[in-house]
This record gives structure tokens, sequence and C-alpha cells, in this order.
């Protein structure tokens, strides 16, 4: 089966693009690791292979949430479907 | 912890693991996956005469660096415990030390002699390049003709002490790659290899769940010990904070976002395994089998030379963007998960394991054929990095010298 997103926890709230890359308004497959379950999502931005796609709206302050483990916070509000990066989000650590 | 389904189904391997491979039998009762005859330098401006040497004795070769001069304290001992410990990896067959004077290269050439392989000591003071070329050359073609007729003979797994490093990584290598590392080390802890991770700074975020992995209180103390003291160290030194560098410009490209994305992905490698004892820098293991973890730089030739000077003879090494490193004299095997870094720089690449981003190979296939990979090389088939010439040997170095 085709997967265009892959979710490492069932508790995270990103996903990690894994075809070499999504297009806006694309609806996109989601394979769940964790127990092996599936979604779906439909993303607002081009997102390249590796990059990570907001699965819920986040706000500013927000934690992130990757391998079911805190990996930074919110800097600038993020919609569901939108492309997750350095530019709204940083790390806790300095 | 995050553990994958498909292994749980399918409870470990599809294939069965070989028990044995074909290796160097030393004089201490370790094994070799290679058999290298190497012209050691015990300091920087002894480079041009091993240089000289390994080019007048074909199949020996020399490990130039950058070192070894008026050092002192801690940074002294880390440079001879890392020129004895490159000696002394089984995948050195024999070596000659060349310094610019008497004392330190004796002190090199003792520690090597305590394995009983075949080691002589070369200064070049009152004889000069030319000459210390000279009577070098004739020791070296010696052992490299006596090397040339070792063989190789079947060695159990345990004889195989494995050393992990990831580099370049991008969000692949915490999804898959490094995953497969952890899967190889989950199948052949049970079979007494030795195993070992390092890189200190790039655990900066997932600490605390690391220090859970230790399989002793002490070994989670030690190991938060050596982390508090190198954060501690770069609190003091930064001049504002670790974002221009950690992640690193590969890094973001590749999607990671922080320093905690990169620490849980670089975590994967060590699958369930938990670790028995904390090195110091290219400290030799002496607890038995099982996983250590070394306290080491992140950076991929430094912590390779050292893990390699702490005696592990084989390499495993996922990436995601595609970081190309080799060392001298410890084969390492790349992995990737990432299909354009295969498409781009396939050359660079041991073991493709793209396929779990498609759902057309799980975990334990992967870390099965990384196995199979792992076996090959370590009965002497060439890893990429070695057919290309890469054998970076990089000193670390503790702090400014006297």
């Amino acid at each position: 089966m085709a997967t265009d997103i892959i979710i490492h926890d069932k508790k995270d709230n990103v996903g990690v693009v894994v075809i070499e890359k999504i297009t806006p308004k694309q609806d996109c497959a989601c394979w769940i690791m964790e127990d092996d379950s599936s979604t779906n999502i439909q993303s607002l931005d081009e997102i390249p292979l590796g990059h990570k796609i907001a699965m819920v709206d986040l706000n500013e302050g927000d934690t992130i949430l990757k391998y079911g483990h805190d990996i930074g916070k919110v800097v600038k509000s993020i919609k569901k479907g939108e492309h997750v990066h350095v530019h709204n989000v940083k790390t806790k650590k300095w | 912890m995050f553990t994958f389904t498909m292994l749980k189904q399918r409870n470990g391997s599809f294939m069965e693991i070989p028990k044995s491979f074909l290796g160097y039998k030393r004089e201490n009762g370790r094994a070799g996956t290679r058999n290298h005859v190497i012209i050691l330098p015990v300091d920087d401006i002894s480079n041009a005469c091993a240089e000289a040497v390994a080019n007048n004795i074909k199949g020996t070769i020399a490990l130039p660096h950058s070192y070894g001069r008026l050092q002192f304290g801690a940074d002294l001992e880390l440079h001879f415990r890392t020129m004895i410990g490159t000696g002394c990896n089984p995948n050195v067959a024999a070596v000659i030390v060349i310094g610019i004077e008497p004392k330190w290269t004796k002190k090199i050439v003792d520690g090597i002699a305590k394995t009983g392989k075949p080691v002589e000591g070369f200064h070049i003071e009152r004889t000069g390049d030319i000459g210390t070329t000279m009577n070098a050359s004739k020791k070296a073609q010696e052992f490299v003709m006596w090397a040339s007729e070792k063989q190789r003979e079947e060695c159990p797994m345990s004889d195989l002490w494995i050393s992990v490093k990831c580099g370049e990584s991008d969000t692949t290598s915490g999804l898959a790659a490094n995953p497969t590392v952890g899967n190889l080390m989950d199948k052949l802890e049970p079979l007494g290899v030795h195993l070992c991770f390092g890189e200190t700074s790039e655990l900066t975020g997932a600490e605390q769940v690391c220090a859970t992995r230790g399989a002793t209180k002490e070994a989670s103390e030690k190991f938060m010990k050596t982390w508090s003291s190198y954060n501690d160290f770069i609190l003091k030194e930064a001049t504002d904070d670790l974002s221009e560098s950690q992640p690193t410009a590969g890094n973001i490209a590749g999607g990671l976002t922080t320093i905690e994305e990169k620490a849980f992905g670089n975590f994967q490698k060590i699958g369930n395994c938990k670790f028995i004892d904390v090195l110091e820098p290219a400290e030799e293991p002496t607890k038995g089998k099982g996983l250590y973890f070394m306290d080491t730089s992140s950076a991929a030739a430094e912590c390779v030379t050292l893990q390699a000077a702490a005696g592990f003879n084989i390499h495993l090494f996922p990436t995601g963007q595609g970081n190309i490193v080799g060392n001298p004299i410890e084969p390492v095997v790349k992995l990737t998960a990432n299909p354009l870094t295969v498409k781009g720089m396939g050359e660079h690449i041991d073991c493709d394991v793209s396929k779990i981003l498609s759902r057309e190979m799980n975990l334990s296939q992967a870390g099965d054929e990384l196995i199979k990979t792992t076996l090959r090389v370590a009965n002497g088939r060439l890893t990429c990095a070695e057919a290309l010439g890469h054998r970076e040997f990089v000193m670390t170095k503790l702090y400014r010298s006297a």
C-alpha cells in the first residue's frame, strides 16, 4: 500500500513525508508505525521528503511530539496540514 | 519506548543468523576483520617520514594526524590512549611507530607490544627523515610480507566488536536507518558481541530517556555525569547557543528541526539494548560482551577514530543526506533509508534500506539485510568508503597545548 506520510507514535502531532514531495491540497495516506494503523490528511503546503506536516492545529507555545517525545515548542501557530520546521518550531534547550 | 509492530508480530529475524565469520586471529585472542600494517606517527612533524615509509612499502598505510606535541594532562593521556589503542586494534597486524624523539615513541611501542603483535619504534632526532625512512622502511617491508601470509579463519560472532555512529542525519535516519541498526543490535547482542554508541552532544534532548537505558544504576548515573559535564562545557563556551551547529545545515535541509528531534532519532540506533558501562574516549571496554556508551564528539571522523582505538573492529554508519566518512583501520559500513541519497550518491551506500519508507520492507527484514552486509564486510568485502579511499584518522583534542 502506498504511504505518503509516516507517523512514529500514536501520540505524535506531526508526521514525516516519505515521498519525494507532497503538494498543496494533496490527500495523503499516513501510516502510524506504533500500532500499524492508517489515517489520512490533506496538505496545505508543498512539503519535501523528510520534512514534517502538522497532523492537528497547533498554537504558539504548544509542544511538538515525535517518537512520543517532546522535540520542541511552536513559536508561530500552525494549521493542520502545514509544513512544520525551523520557521515555526524551536528547541526548548536554549 | 516506541517499538515496531512488525518486529513483535514476526518475533525477530526472517533468516537464520550465522554463528561465525572469517577473521584474522591475533596473538592476544582478539580477531580482526582486516589485516593492516600501519605506519603510526607519534606527532605532527613525523607525518612526512611516516608517509614516505608507506610510499616505499606497498600494502602499508600511514596514519598522519595533526597533534602530539606539547600536550599535557588529560589531553595527553587521550593522545596516548588513541595512539596505543589504534596500534592494538585487532584489524592491525603489525605497527611501525615513528616519532621525533625516543621517549614518547617508546611509550607507544610498549603499549602496543602488550598485545603480542610485531611493533617497532623509530625516532627522527639525530638521524633525520631520510635515514629514519630507510630504517623504518626495512622493518615495514619485513612486517608487511609477514602479515601477507596471514589467513582468515573461522571466528565466532562474539569476536565482532561493532561500533555505531550516525551522520548527516535527516528524518529518514530516525524513521528507518537508525532503527535498522537498532534491530541488528537486538539480534546480535544475544550472540555475545561487543557494541558501542557515542555522540554525547547529539543525545542532548533525549538525555533523560537515554539515562533510563543504563543496565545498572551505576551505568545510568555515569551517563548523566558524562552528559552533564559535556553540557556544562557547552554552556560555558557557547557564544550564543548551538542553533547554528545543532542541527547542522544538512540536518535542517533533510527536515530535522530541533536537537531534541535529532537526539530521539539518533537514539533509535541502540534498539532495545541497555548499556552496561560508560567509556572514556578511546577507552577499551572491560566488562565483557554487551552495549557500551562512549563519551565522544559527534563529528564522524573523531568519533569513529575513538571507537577504533577502543578496539572495535567493524563500524555501522547510518546516514540520511549522505555522510561519506571512512576510517583507515575500522571498515565503515554505510546504510541509508533516503531514496534520494541512494539515487544521487549510491557509490557511498553499502546497504540500502529505503524500501522501509514505501512499506516494501519491514524493519526486521532491513535488520537482516544489514546483518548480511556486515558479515560480508567482516569476511573481507571492501566497504564503499574503503574502495573510495576514505581514511579519515582524526584525533580528539580536549584543549590547547602548553
